[in-house]
């Protein structure tokens, strides 16, 4: 299936010839028997007011030029696409090429989502943005867009996740966000959407909820893989440049699924480039302790919307596990549900172990230290090489930089004495 | 008895319905069908609630506030399982009230929306209330409850449109939850003016009944719904008392809004 054929290529690659609209759900948000709008009615009317103005703005140039304007000249964007040799050695000896969301500006793919919606909150004229956060890249990411926009931002975070994120929160207060720690349920990131929800319902009039994935309900699965498109858009052309043709395969971890769905759509209707994500295997699948909703999940409804969910015999949500906070979530986006079950996409898990490995790999044959979520993509690059041999070519998706997690990596591969850089408590 | 003629008997007793909601399984499942009974029993002088709402706790009640997210966590912990709620749904039919199930809708798409229509109403339950689902996804729920005569009970709140309150009327059955405030349960103290204006606004699109939920604490709150709405929904003050005073508080307290309501003190010949 890894298609040579040049000018089937050269065909799918004519800039603008996709219709931009072509793989949008249905109106009500649904993805085949995924997605929809599963929320209570007090919400319905703010997703159909965000669903309208969303169609209007996309369709609006002034909109349209300001976005790619703060994307250009405040987010960095474009991202290098980087070959990374001495890496790819690793991988079977196949061509790797790393697009790089780390170098935006915030340091991960998060900004492309805020921006976008941050300009949307300013259409609605409202004044208040509520967020969540796990490991603090879209809290960071949100508070310094509401800083730009002069909006106020408040961000809910579990109150594990405050803890072994302390310099996140301390970034988010810098940039005059109010970090409010959730000690409800498992006190993470599902618990932090869930109070961004109830804030959400009782100051729906003036508020607006900045949703960091493409998960929810209808529109934020179609308006953040919109958003987030412009990777994998870039990430195509720069590859064709780079070599000629398309990659056999795009690789890119899958939490929420927002950094995947954006770079899967630049090759969606590139049927010979295999689109893989990566969850997150945890201690391994059979532990029961990890992140990996579509390898090992089942269907149900969670914040919104229907997709895959790790959950009991009762339909009560589990708890999630992985060493990378941002892959912390027991529920993926739906449509990533959809390309599962279509065989459009497919995904694997990928262990904490395999992921540290691929991190220190990275850093060490690069100079590049990913942050642990996009570690997850590395490793599932690693084996797709190893599978494809040398002839592969592979983009990995890059979704974020490691400093954030250097605490736990310095504790998990021993690098300071003591328990930690930064004291931070770690799991 | 069916929801239809709980409210009617009501209005002819110019009373509102009193509808309590506790969790099942709260603090235990025996204790809770204790709750239960004594919800509807009262004081021996005024009776308590005419419909019972038995919540299934659930891991990530985003509609609920602080005291129903405690009670429904302690009931998990206690080792609650959706399958021991037909039990008690049984348990309270035979009290007389109306039992009706207030639940999330995953722990209902896990166990099967047909097989958990066809349970409920073996175990003589009237219909079920589902604060997240719209009738705009309920195509499967609608058929199943229809399928096995459960009502179904949708939410208004203060911001759906007129267009929505009339599609949800027009999908509903037994009556209809208007949110009273924009916000998550819990008691408050005031219940908010947007309330009255709700109830106006969601008459005029049907005739069923219309029970008014989220913040009534007191007596004198309830008094005050029951001028303008036909029902009364009361929940985390049941909780609140629960834990304070047990089930005799609970038949106490029930009682109190029973005579808020309307309810005379002595039966209705």
């Amino acid at each position: 299936m890894t298609a040579r054929d040049s000018d089937a290529s050269r065909q799918a690659a004519t800039p603008g010839e996709a219709d931009p609209h072509g793989h949008d759900p249905d109106p009500g948000g649904h993805f085949g028997s995924y997605g929809g709008r599963f929320m209570p009615e007090a919400l319905i009317a703010a997703q159909d007011e965000l669903a309208e103005e969303y169609e209007k703005a996309r369709n609006d140039p002034e909109f349209v030029a300001e976005l790619e304007r703060l994307l250009r000249d405040y987010a960095g964007r474009p991202s290098p696409l980087t070959e990374v040799e001495r890496f790819g050695a690793h991988a079977g000896g196949a061509r790797v090429f790393l697009k790089r969301e780390d170098l935006n500006h915030t340091g991960s793919h998060k900004i492309n989502n805020v921006l976008g919606q941050a300009l949307l909150v300013k259409r609605m004229g409202k004044r208040r943005v509520i967020a969540e956060t796990g490991a603090g890249q879209h809290g960071v990411a949100t508070a310094t867009a509401c800083a730009l926009l002069d909006l106020d931002c408040v961000v809910y975070m579990g109150a594990t996740d405050t803890e072994r994120q302390a310099l996140n929160v301390a970034r988010m207060r810098l940039l005059g966000a109010e970090v409010r720690p959730v000690d409800t349920g498992s006190a993470t990131l599902k618990d932090a959407i869930n109070e961004a929800l109830r804030d959400w319902v009782a100051n729906v009039a003036d508020t607006h909820y900045l949703l960091g994935t493409a998960a929810g309900a209808h529109p934020f699965p179609l308006l953040v893989r919109n958003l987030h498109r412009v990777i994998g858009e870039e990430s195509r052309e720069q590859v064709l440049r780079h070599t000629g043709r398309l990659p056999e395969a795009v690789v890119a971890c899958v939490g929420g699924g927002s950094n995947a769905i954006g770079i899967f759509h630049g090759f969606i209707d590139d049927p010979e480039v295999r689109l893989v994500g990566m969850e997150a295997g945890g201690h391994g699948l059979d532990s029961g302790e990890h992140g990996a909703a579509l390898t090992s999940g089942t269907p149900g409804t969670l914040h919104g919307a229907r997709s895959y969910l790790l959950q009991d015999e009762d339909g009560q949500i589990a708890e999630a596990y992985s060493i990378s906070a941002g892959l912390d979530y027991p529920g993926v986006g739906p449509e990533h549900a959809w390309l599962a079950d279509t065989g459009r996409a497919e995904y694997r898990a990928v262990t904490d172990d395999e992921a540290m490995h691929a991190f220190r790999l990275l850093s060490r044959t690069e100079g590049i230290i990913p942050a642990i979520e996009s570690a997850h993509a590395l490793a599932g690059a690693l084996r797709l090489g190893a599978e494809l041999g040398p002839e592969a070519v592979l983009v990995v998706n890059l979704s974020g930089r490691g400093d954030k997690d250097m605490d736990t990596a310095a504790q998990y591969f021993g690098l300071v004495p003591e328990a930690g850089i930064t004291g931070g408590d770690q799991r | 008895m069916s929801l239809h003629e709980v409210f009617r008997d009501c209005a002819t007793r110019r009373s509102a319905a009193l509808i309590g909601y506790l969790p099942a399984g709260f603090p235990t499942v025996p204790d809770s069908v204790e709750l239960f009974r004594a919800m509807v029993r009262g004081d021996g002088d005024t009776p308590g609630c005419d419909v019972v709402e038995i919540g299934i706790p659930y891991s990530d009640p985003v509609m609920d506030g602080p005291t129903i997210q405690a009670a429904s966590g302690e009931a998990l912990r206690n080792g609650f399982r959706v399958r021991q709620l037909f039990d008690i749904v049984s348990a309270v039919a035979e009290t007389g009230a109306a039992p009706v199930v207030m639940t999330y809708w995953n722990p209902v798409h896990r166990y099967g929306p047909d097989a958990f229509a066809r349970d409920l109403a073996a175990a003589g339950g009237l219909g079920v209330i589902t604060p997240d689902l719209v009738p705009d996804e309920a195509d499967e729920w609608l058929a199943a409850a229809r399928q096995h005569r459960l009502d179904r009970i949708f939410l208004v709140a203060p911001s759906s449109t007129e267009r929505r309150v009339a599609m949800t009327a027009g999908a509903g059955s037994g009556f209809l939850y208007a949110a009273s405030v924009m916000g998550v349960t819990g008691a408050r103290d005031s219940v908010s003016g947007s309330a009255r204006e709700l109830v106006r606004r969601t008459r005029a699109h049907t005739e069923l009944p219309v029970g008014v939920g989220l913040g009534v604490r007191t007596a004198g709150h309830a008094a005050e719904v029951a001028e303008f709405a036909d029902g009364v929904i009361v929940g985390s003050a049941f909780i609140d008392r629960a834990g304070q005073d047990g089930a005799a508080g609970v038949a106490e307290f029930a009682a109190e809004l029973g005579r808020g309501v309307g309810k005379s003190s002595t039966p209705a010949p």
